[in-house]
């Protein structure tokens, strides 16, 4: 973030294509939650979710091509943890005797 | 900039953590209450981000470029797209007034219906709990976006005074990376708390 860095940029057009399809993402995984997929109905979700924020991140925050490599490890430690939270909670939750 | 959006991430994972946790115990009551919720504003809301990003990755752009105008422009669209988002959440907790959605001493929760019509007893204890947690996340994400919709706001003016140059516009940078981790986070919102529980 220091104002040396080289600044990432795309053309216009690339972003606004980026930007219509995440649009059709958002169509596309509305359009599904009417379809009763049983249980795969949140996998679907969470993946199209997915995909949809790793486009933000790739070029909206421009972290694909970053020239700083602190960038990615500060990101990915940043799931990590999350992905520690998430897991180790869900990990106790359901292994309760109680329950 | 980076580190902050990190510590935002964790924080935002705590309630998603409780979401999912909730979730899992009283499994029949989220997809009753998530039922209630109104997809298509909540769509509408998400594709009003996803324009918003948009614009505010091309401000960024022509701050780096050095195009003043064009950058001013962006960021007051970008403003006004918050501002429409939060209008249109404001009419969605106007739908939960009406319909006693709001958690508190005037909770009230209906049991649901299947798609035979055969009737699912729902405890409202437990669709209170959905409701908060809804409240929780899309109130706290809605303060990002008022706090957001500021920041942008004193950066127009900002751009517009010739503040920011080729060789220095690291705080529309920075502020261009908040509002597309506010864009994400309600990107993961939207299929969690509207979608996902349709057909439970």
């Amino acid at each position: 973030m220091s104002e040396h860095e080289e600044h990432k940029s795309y053309s216009q057009g690339f972003y606004i294509a980026i930007g219509i399809t995440l649009l059709v993402l958002t169509i596309t995984t509305a359009a599904v939650a009417f379809v009763n997929l049983g249980p795969f109905n949140p996998v679907v979700a969470l993946l199209i979710a997915t995909i949809k924020a790793t486009l933000v991140v790739l070029f909206f925050m421009h972290v694909k091509g970053a020239s700083e490599k602190l960038t990615g490890a500060v990101l990915v430690s940043g799931f990590f943890f999350l992905a520690i939270l998430l897991s180790l909670s869900l990990a106790d939750y359901l292994t309760r005797s109680w329950r | 900039m980076w580190l902050f959006l990190v510590t935002e991430i964790m924080f935002f994972g705590g309630m998603f953590c409780a979401y999912l946790v909730y979730r899992l115990a009283h499994f029949n009551a989220f997809a009753a209450g998530s039922q209630q919720l109104n997809i298509w504003m909540g769509a509408i809301n998400t594709a009003v981000l996803i324009v918003s990003s948009v614009t505010v990755v091309l401000a960024v752009k022509a701050a780096g470029a050095g195009k003043r105008k064009v950058l001013v422009g962006y960021l007051v669209v970008t403003v006004l797209l918050g501002l429409t988002f939060l209008v249109i959440k404001g009419f969605e907790y106007r739908e939960k007034f009406e319909k006693h959605h709001v958690p508190g001493p005037t909770f009230s929760f209906t049991d649901k219906f299947d798609d035979n019509g055969k009737q699912i007893p729902v405890n409202p204890k437990e669709a209170e709990l959905f409701f908060s947690l809804y409240f929780a996340m899309t109130g706290m994400h809605a303060l990002h976006m008022i706090i957001g919709c500021g920041l942008f706001s004193v950066l127009a003016i900002l751009a517009w005074k010739g503040h920011y140059t080729p060789g220095y516009f690291t705080p529309i940078e920075n502020a261009g990376l908040y509002w597309h981790l506010v864009d994400i986070i309600w990107i993961y919102l939207f299929p969690l708390l509207y979608l996902i529980s349709r057909h439970s």
